[in-house]
């Protein structure tokens, strides 16, 4: 019998291992790819509450995770693209020219 | 018990595609990685019972947000050139092989549609939720506002993207 307990302990696992990405990576479209899991882990835990307690606001919200997730990646990725543009790299470490 | 064989098999496959895709070398592979562990999330909301929000998140993530960061890896990282690989047959090959195999399964969905029984009415009310019609109409009447202030912050990323990509930022 698979519990909503089981659909918490995946969605933590998957949160983690898009935590461990955004931590560990360098290439910062890599980066983005792990904030995609994170917000995938996000919206299991709402859709299998959404099934656990018969209420379709779980998937509702589950829709608006998704489209701020659309928003996100094209805003980001546009933000890559301006800056790689200038100089010539992706690696976060080198991206400090808002540091003072 | 097949419900349980269903969610530990995907339950396995998002987990192992999630590590593959933050442990890739190359960034395409990692891109293809995560079109895969985002088709097999949107079979557990099927496994859930959450059917539109699994065919959003096909259409969404797996085709239109993977697309975006494919488009990406493409133009920022350019350091090896496609033809330095060393079998150029290797490609020719394997879609030879997904040709065979996309053929091999319709023919056998073709057969099976056949001569296979028809398909079982769903029973009405089996599903208490899930179903299109429920989120559509909770998406209309009580979440109206949050709905249109998500097509705003759509329109708004849409105009911030086309300004952060002119050429003369």
């Amino acid at each position: 019998m698979i519990t909503p307990s089981h659909y918490l302990i995946l969605s933590a696992v998957l949160f983690a291992i898009g935590i461990i990405g955004v931590m560990v990576r360098r290439n910062i479209i890599i980066i983005l790819m792990s904030i995609e899991l994170i917000l995938n882990a996000v919206n299991i835990n709402l859709v299998a509450f959404s099934a656990q307690l018969q209420n379709a606001v779980g998937q509702v919200f589950a829709l608006f995770v998704i489209c701020v997730a659309a928003a996100e990646a094209a805003v980001g990725l546009g933000i890559i693209l301006a800056f790689f543009r200038n100089k010539e790299t992706i690696n976060i470490d080198e991206m400090n020219l808002m540091r003072w | 018990m097949a419900q349980a064989i269903a969610f530990y098999t995907l339950s396995a496959l998002i987990l192992g595609f999630a590590v593959l895709v933050i442990t890739a070398r190359s960034s395409v592979h990692s891109v293809l990685f995560l079109v895969v562990d985002f088709l097999f999330v949107a079979a557990l909301y099927v496994l859930l019972g959450a059917q539109f929000v699994a065919i959003i998140q096909v259409i969404v993530y797996a085709g239109g947000i993977v697309v975006l960061y494919l488009f990406v890896v493409m133009l920022v990282n350019l350091k090896r050139p496609p033809e330095a690989h060393r079998d150029k047959r290797r490609l020719a090959r394997l879609g030879a092989a997904l040709a065979v195999v996309v053929l091999v399964e319709i023919v056998a969905i073709a057969f099976y549609g056949y001569v296979g029984p028809s398909p079982v009415e769903a029973a009405p009310g089996a599903l208490a939720t899930g179903n299109v019609e429920q989120v559509g109409m909770m998406l209309y009447t009580d979440y109206l506002v949050p709905f249109e202030v998500a097509s705003m912050l759509l329109l708004v990323a849409m105009v911030g993207a086309i300004v952060l990509t002119r050429r003369n930022l």
